[in-house]
């Protein structure tokens, strides 16, 4: 397992989009520093037989039919948009 | 009983009254929303409350159905259409509930009114609901003291008689924690038991709704009304669904209840162990037998469990992108400030440390040695529990190392605060059932704290975990003590 001291609050804060300020980069980065030590205990543990398992419950593929049927107009999806207009979200500027 | 004494009682003695016109469905919410009014201010349980539409729902509702004129407190993460959903998030702030949850959609259809959305920790993340942006909801035995979290809101509203019962969610111990420290019933389900349509995402392969109750018969009947398949959620189990009352009122006999050492950890307190040890005992003398187990990988739980959880969550809440709902910063000079700020300025503290510590286990060059690592450890962990389960029927363990604690004491240490889900986490993680039941108190500046005894199922065995968790409950008094702001409705 990597060393704790490996973690840059703000590095890892950019690829979340989740802007922080200096005084919480630093107290983040103390707190979670010391919850990583806390999780390098699990090195001791033998894990080279084991499969990954994503959840406890063996079900996979689970598909239903593809068929049409009612769900949201337009203005009940739009109905929480804090910026809409004409049946459609206003987005902050993409391109140039 | 006077109409104002109706809250004090508990859903299966309502019922009766409801079912002989004694009181009318309207009359019962009235007297719920008086004693809201009356005691909310002190305990601050709720976000919010609509009380025209539960009063509309009451005037049709039949009383014949299983749940028939009931009014159900909804933890805030559940969407009751049309009504505010916000998780206690800024981010939310605002946001309606465009359709029910399926949760909501069979508690309607079983005759229940869904009365009142619930406090919580933000997105449901903490033990004691001080992560709520909106409010502090205060202990009913103890005003100083937390409910226990993240369903705080719904177990306090349970506890003072706010609700006769509610809907959490558990996704480490969220429903059986605040019952604990509460002093109420409750019942996490079986992973996939019951649908999280429409319940906002924390950690999709841990979270599972149910209810908190006054009684274990209670819980079952929720379970009655809200367990089962959907065919909107893939993770949904296909399975019959019993009759969750049928059992209750058999007795121990052959029954086998195991105890597990890796549970007998230091920094219990004294009397929470004096508390398990005598409820054992008393289990052990209505005839079931007490056997030794061992789950090797517990102490491994707590790591795992946030490894996981985080690595979830930042996920999951990565849909908080200030486009399609929620809160929006003011004049973004381009999409990565859009971003930046919308969840810098939407999200509160232990949201934003989870989601760092989510993204940084998933991150390139970290994964394999945190959240790889984790997912295996997790299966040692559920390997552990099949195989107590070949051994003995449920597991015993106090829910939580401690009583409730005060308000402020660990939310400088959020390593200190996730230990609270030290017996909780594992049961999440392999997937069982658990329930959290009154079973004494500990006296801490001459006042009671509620103490709770947490049984686990294996997968799908809630019918038994509420059977043996009945008898218990019905063979002691614990369950019939009530919170000073509770006593002046409750006649000795």
């Amino acid at each position: 397992m990597a060393k704790t001291s490996d973690l840059d609050v703000a590095y890892i804060a950019r690829l979340a989009r989740l802007n922080l300020t200096d005084a919480e980069t630093e107290l983040f980065q103390k707190q979670l520093g010391d919850v990583l030590r806390y999780a390098e205990k699990l090195r001791e543990v033998d894990v080279s037989h084991m499969e990954a398992a994503a959840h406890a419950v063996p079900i996979f593929n689970v598909f239903r039919e593809d068929a049409p049927r009612d769900w949201f107009t337009a203005e009940q999806a739009l109905s929480n948009a804090p910026h809409q207009a004409n049946g459609l979200f206003i987005v902050t500027k993409v391109v140039e | 009983m006077t109409g104002k004494d109706l809250p004090a009682l508990n859903i299966a003695d309502l019922q009766p009254l409801l079912r002989r016109r004694e009181v009318s469905p309207r009359e019962v919410i009235d007297v719920l929303r008086a004693r809201i009014q009356d005691v909310d201010g002190e305990i601050d349980a709720y976000l919010s409350l609509d009380f025209e539409a539960a009063a509309k729902e009451a005037e049709k509702a039949n009383v014949d159905l299983p749940l028939g004129g009931v009014p159900i407190a909804i933890k805030d993460i559940i969407s009751v259409a049309g009504e505010p959903c916000t998780c206690a998030s800024k981010i939310l702030h605002g946001y309606r509930a465009p359709y029910d949850a399926t949760v909501i959609r069979k508690l309607r259809a079983a005759g229940a009114i869904p009365f009142g959305k619930t406090n919580m920790d933000e997105f449901a993340m903490g033990s004691s609901t001080e992560n709520s942006a909106m409010k502090l909801t205060r202990n009913p035995w103890d005003l100083s003291r937390v409910p226990g979290g993240s369903s705080g809101g719904s177990a306090a509203a349970v506890a003072a008689d706010e609700a006769f019962g509610g809907l959490g969610t558990d996704t480490g111990g969220s429903i059986r924690q605040p019952a604990a420290l509460s002093g109420v019933v409750g019942l996490k389900p079986t992973y996939g038991r019951v649908s999280r349509f429409g319940v906002v995402a924390f950690a999709s392969s841990l979270d599972q709704v149910g209810p908190l109750t006054k009684t274990v018969r209670d819980s079952a009947l929720i379970m009655n009304a809200i367990a089962g398949h959907d065919p909107q959620e893939t993770t949904s189990l296909n399975e019959p669904v019993p009759d969750y009352t049928a059992g209750l009122g058999r007795d121990l006999r052959g029954v086998r209840l195991g105890l597990a050492k890796e549970y007998m950890i230091e920094g219990t307190n004294p009397q929470v162990k004096a508390a398990i040890d005598a409820a054992v005992k008393h289990l052990n003398s209505l005839g079931a037998e007490i056997v030794d187990v061992s789950l090797p990988h517990t102490d491994y739980a707590t790591a795992v469990y946030y490894i996981l959880a985080t690595a979830e969550a930042s996920a999951n809440l990565a849909r908080f992108d200030g486009v399609r709902y929620g809160y929006r910063a003011e004049n973004p000079k381009d999409l990565l400030d859009h971003y930046g700020r919308t969840r810098e300025e939407g999200f509160g503290p232990e949201v934003k440390r989870r989601i760092i510590l989510g993204t940084y286990v998933l991150s390139s060059g970290y994964y394999d040695a945190y959240y790889l690592r984790a997912q295996k450890v997790r299966e040692l962990i559920r390997q552990d529990f099949a195989k107590a389960f070949e051994k003995v029927d449920a597991l015993i363990s106090p829910t939580s190392p401690t009583p409730a604690f005060k308000l402020g004491e660990r939310s400088a240490d959020p390593l200190q605060m996730y230990l609270a889900d030290i017996f909780t986490s594992p049961a999440n993680l392999a997937g069982i059932c658990g329930i959290s039941v009154p079973c004494g108190f500990a006296e801490v500046d001459g006042l009671r704290l509620p103490i709770g005894l947490q049984l686990l199922g294996k997968a799908l065995d809630e019918a038994r975990i509420l059977q043996i968790a009945h008898a218990y409950e019905q063979s002691t008094d614990w369950h019939k003590a009530r919170p000073p702001i509770a006593a002046a409705i409750h006649k000795a």
